[in-house]
Parts: C-alpha cells; structure tokens; sequence
C-alpha cells in the first residue's frame, strides 16, 4: 500500500517535470528543425522532422553570404572573453583585499560593491554616453568592455567573498613566513577559490552575450554588432526568408547552450550563492 | 603592518572600485544631475527641475510616462502572480525526494529558456503564435488587450528558471534530521512540505518578489525585441524601460533628448530605490527585533 502510494507519487512527479521541461524546450526545438527546412517545409508542417523533400542547408548559407555572422561572432567573443577575464582579474584582488586586510572602511567599501548587484545600471546610460563620447570609445568593443566589467563586478566580488573567506589563514601565513610578498600569496589561494572562479564566469558571460541594450546604444555600427543585436537587426531585414532566419536564430542561441549544459552546476551555485544569500 | 594593510588594500581594491565607480556608480549619480540642466542650446543650463515639470504637465509626455508605469505594474504583477508560484512548484518538485539521478537534467532542461537571448524568445514565441501556424486563432500581440499579457507571459517562460534556482537551493538547505523527525511523526510529502519546508523557505520570497520587482521594471529586451521603441499596438506595450530608450534615443517621430532621457531615468531610478529601501529597511527592523 505504501509502496505502491509511493510509486503513483514519483510517477506524478515525472508526469509533471516531463511536461515543463518540454514546455521548456519544445520551442527551442522548433527553431533548431524547421532551420533545416525549405519555406513550404516550414509553413507546410512546422512541427515535422525535415524529410528529403523538405530538407535544406540554404537558410544557413544565406546567412553565412548576407549576413555578417563571422563578424558578429568574432564581436561577441571579445566583449564577453574580455570583460569576464577583466572581472575575473579585478574582482580576485578586491575580494582578497576586503576578506583579507581588516581595515577600518573595509566593511564600506565592500558594502559599496555590493550594493551594484541590485542597482540598475542601464539607467545610467545617458551619463555613460557622455563619458564615452569624451573619450572617443563610442561605437567601439571596448566601451561594451568596460561596462559590462562595471555591471559584472559586484556580483563576482560578493561571490569571491564567500570562497575566499573559506581559505584556512594558516595557508596565508604559511606563505608569507615563505617569505612570498602579498601578490604571491594571493596566487597561492587560487587553487583554493577555483570553484568560485568557475562560478563567476559562468554568471557573468551569460548576461554579457545576451545583452541587447548597450550593443544597441553603445556599438550599434555594423562592424562593432554582436551576435545578439545583429540577429536582432537580421529579423527586421529578411523577414521572408524563415530558412535564414531560424538558421540565424539557431547559431546565435546554440553556443550559449552549450556552454551553459557544460557548466549548468557552477552557474546554479554562482547564481544561488551569489544573489539568494 | 597595519599601514600595510592599508597600502595592500588600496592598491588591490582600487581597480575594480574605478571601474565600477566610473562606469556604473557616478553615471546613476550624474543621472539625477544631468536632468537638473538644459543642454539643447549646446551649453548646458542649470533649469532645476524645470525638466520634471515638463515631463509630468506636457500632455504627451505624461500620457506617455503614466501609461508606461501602469504596463509596468502590469508587467510586474503578471512575473510575480504566474512566475513566482511556478518557480517554487517546479523546485517543490525537484527537491520532492522522488527523483534519482534525473534531477540534473530536469534542473538543467528547465534552465535553458533563461540562457536564452530576448531576440530567440520574442521570434520564437511570435512564430508559435502566429495565426498562419493555427495553434493559436486570435492575434494576441495585435489587440491591445491582450499584448501585454501575452509578451509578459513570454517573459515569465523564460525566467521562471530563476525563482526555482533560488527556491531550489533554499529546499536543499532544509536539514535532514527535520524531516526525518517529520517522517517519523507520519507526515506526508505534502504536509511535510506546506508545514515544515515552506516555512523555512518563506525568507526567500521576500527577496524573489524585490529582484522581480526591480528586474521588471528595468526590463526592456523582450519588449523592443517584438515590438520595437514605440512598443504597440497603441503603446499598450509600452513599458519605462522602452519609454527611456525612445526619449534619450528618438524614434520616428520623436527626438533624441538626453537631457530628458536623464529625467525619465532618474524617475525610474526613484520608483526603484524607494520601494527597495522600504523593504529593506522593513526587513532590517524585523531582523533587529528577532535579535532582540
């Protein structure tokens, strides 16, 4: 009797997560197949599987021949690689610093950062344009860099916090009685902290690559788009060509998926540690 | 040594606090200044606010504004009434204790959305729609009663990942020899949880409705990525965030004005900060008397 409420229990369990996880990722898949079919593959039957009839490889040599995907992708690797290693780098030393040195304002400073990850940067935009106008950065990677850096910090910084708080001091002094000066003992607790480092990354690059907002005010020239504005502006420009269009689609969400299923525990743990604490 | 320290600290502390200064910090700062002047004539004109005048008493402006803040609202109730209960059924059902190694990948499957760019979910769900498809006879971007509710719902599809992680991981967090005692005492799965996990969890909804809150009324991707600056039809989309974009940006039929753009952010910023503050500051003051 127990057992068998039990299995019905587990049974409704799965019913109900099958349901939602394909409600979650159905639409996704309709994007992904229809992307390797014909027009009237596509509008004939959107939810079939591409059979010989409707097969096609054209969506995607069209976006590759009147797209600038190469570009766009070049683009969004560099504004996202750039600012996580410059967040990655700044925020090491300053959540060694405020977890390491008990001065008198440390607690300030650290509740000054932590502060970023609830205020809502875009609202600055208008004073950020200004700035990056005055030092000639408007329309270009690095002006995405350097907010994107501002933006990610405090998140990162709070997160490092709780890693670097767990390091033994025992391993700090053991360094610095070694004779190592402060930088080097830094890099001795790295090894200890990878985990927090891995989770950093991982939150930060995700928001990065899918940004819409400062791509469009910031970089919006065609040689300065990143993936996910220049598939923004590729929806509005061949609005009748579905194949290049999924196709677009589908090579602008697949690398962040993946990325994402590689390191779907660090993300969790980065985004729970980071923001629900 | 203590000097040191404080040498040590400047110097490892003082990059990420420039950067985070100058380009994040002083811009929602200089925000507020920027909209007490008047730059238009080239040379900038301390006006007061002269520039908060006109965007309440000018009749196109403040339709505009009061419009926007009401979809907001709007925008922000659907994410907190459909969102929030379903993040915290899906967690309920992840930590349910009825899943083996399948966990993972559920956890992960039902994620994907929220990896997703606005630009894939707005086309997707725009195609999934669409009447030419016939799941769905109706337009429902195209009738101003019902695009808001429709792009807010695409909205919570793709974020309804976040409350269940955090829900999630504060499940994770019950201890087990709690509910083993409720075990012990005969209680079942949905007692247990209504009556020993929910309780302990209840902090985390406090802190999920004012992220919501504040991510929503930044929100701006998946509005433009539908329906673009003047967000139809009739502006009935129309949410502050697109509102902020057309007035610093311009659109058709519209001009580019950063001084009021500044205004429109620095009003935004204020609806943001003041119920924030509130509730953290409600929050300290329970915090406080549960100390004492």
């Amino acid at each position: 009797m127990r057992i068998n409420r039990d299995r019905a229990g587990s049974l409704v369990t799965h019913a109900l997560l099958i349901f939602f996880a394909l409600l979650a990722v159905a639409p996704i898949l309709v994007i992904v197949v229809n992307s390797f079919k014909t027009t009237p593959g596509i509008f004939g039957q959107p939810f079939a599987l591409p059979n010989a009839e409707t097969f096609s490889l054209g969506g995607y040599e069209r976006v590759f021949t009147r797209g600038q995907f190469v570009t766009n992708y070049g683009n969004s690797l560099i504004v996202t690689v750039g600012a996580t290693v410059a967040t990655l780098v700044l925020a090491t030393l300053a959540a060694f610093a405020l977890t390491e040195y008990k001065v008198r304002f440390a607690p300030l400073v650290g509740g000054f950062f932590v502060l970023g990850i609830m205020l809502p940067i875009r609202l600055g935009t208008v004073p950020i344009i200004k700035t990056m106008i005055s030092w000639q950065l408007m329309d270009t990677l690095v002006a995405l860099v350097l907010v994107y850096t501002a933006m990610s910090l405090p998140l990162a910084i709070a997160l490092l916090m709780t890693y670097f708080k767990a390091v033994p001091a025992a391993v700090k002094e053991a360094a610095r009685i070694d004779g190592a000066g402060e930088l080097r003992t830094l890099s001795i607790t790295l090894p200890m902290v990878r985990p927090g480092l891995a989770a950093v990354a991982s939150v930060t690059m995700l928001p990065i690559w899918n940004d819409l907002w400062f791509p469009l005010i910031l970089a919006p020239s065609k040689e300065n788009q990143t993936v996910t504005l220049g598939v923004q502006q590729f929806v509005g420009q061949f609005l009748n060509d579905y194949p290049a269009l999924l196709g677009a689609l589908t090579l602008g969400a697949v690398p962040l998926i993946v990325l994402f299923v590689v390191f779907s525990r660090q993300f969790i743990q980065g985004l729970s540690a980071g923001i629900g604490k | 040594m203590n000097r040191a320290h404080y040498r040590y600290f400047l110097v490892f502390t003082l990059p990420a606090l420039a950067v985070y200064v100058v380009f994040a910090a002083l811009p929602l700062v200089n925000s507020i200044w920027y909209s007490l002047y008047d730059t238009d004539s080239g040379v900038a004109r301390f006006v007061g606010l002269e520039n908060y005048v006109y965007l309440f008493t000018n009749p196109t402006t403040s339709e505009r504004f009061w419009n926007a803040l009401t979809n907001n609202l709007e925008f922000f109730a659907i994410h907190l009434v459909v969102e929030v209960p379903l993040g915290l059924l899906l967690a309920a059902l992840l930590t349910s204790g009825r899943l083996r190694r399948s966990t993972g990948l559920y956890r992960t499957l039902l994620f994907i959305p929220t990896t997703l760019s606005v630009v894939i979910v707005g086309f997707v769900w725009r195609l999934i729609i669409n009447p030419l498809w016939g799941l769905v006879d109706f337009p429902l971007l195209g009738d101003e009663r019902t695009a808001l509710p429709t792009i807010s719902l695409m909205s919570v599809w793709q974020y309804v990942g976040i409350p269940m992680i955090f829900l999630y991981a504060a499940l994770l967090a019950v201890p087990n020899d709690v509910l083993e005692a409720a075990r012990v005492e005969g209680s079942g799965a949905w007692s247990t949880f209504w009556r020993v996990k929910f309780p302990l969890i209840a902090p985390q909804f406090g802190l999920i409705a004012i992220l919501t809150y504040i991510w929503t009324f930044n929100g701006f991707d998946l509005v433009f990525a539908l329906n673009g600056s003047a967000p139809g039809p009739n502006y009935s989309t129309d949410i502050l965030g697109t509102l902020f974009y057309r007035t610093f940006f311009g659109s058709s039929g519209q001009l580019s004005d950063l001084d009021l753009g500044a205004t429109v952010a620095s009003v935004i910023f204020l609806i943001i900060l003041v119920v924030t503050a509130a509730y953290f500051g409600l929050l300290h003051r329970r915090l406080r008397s549960y100390e004492l």
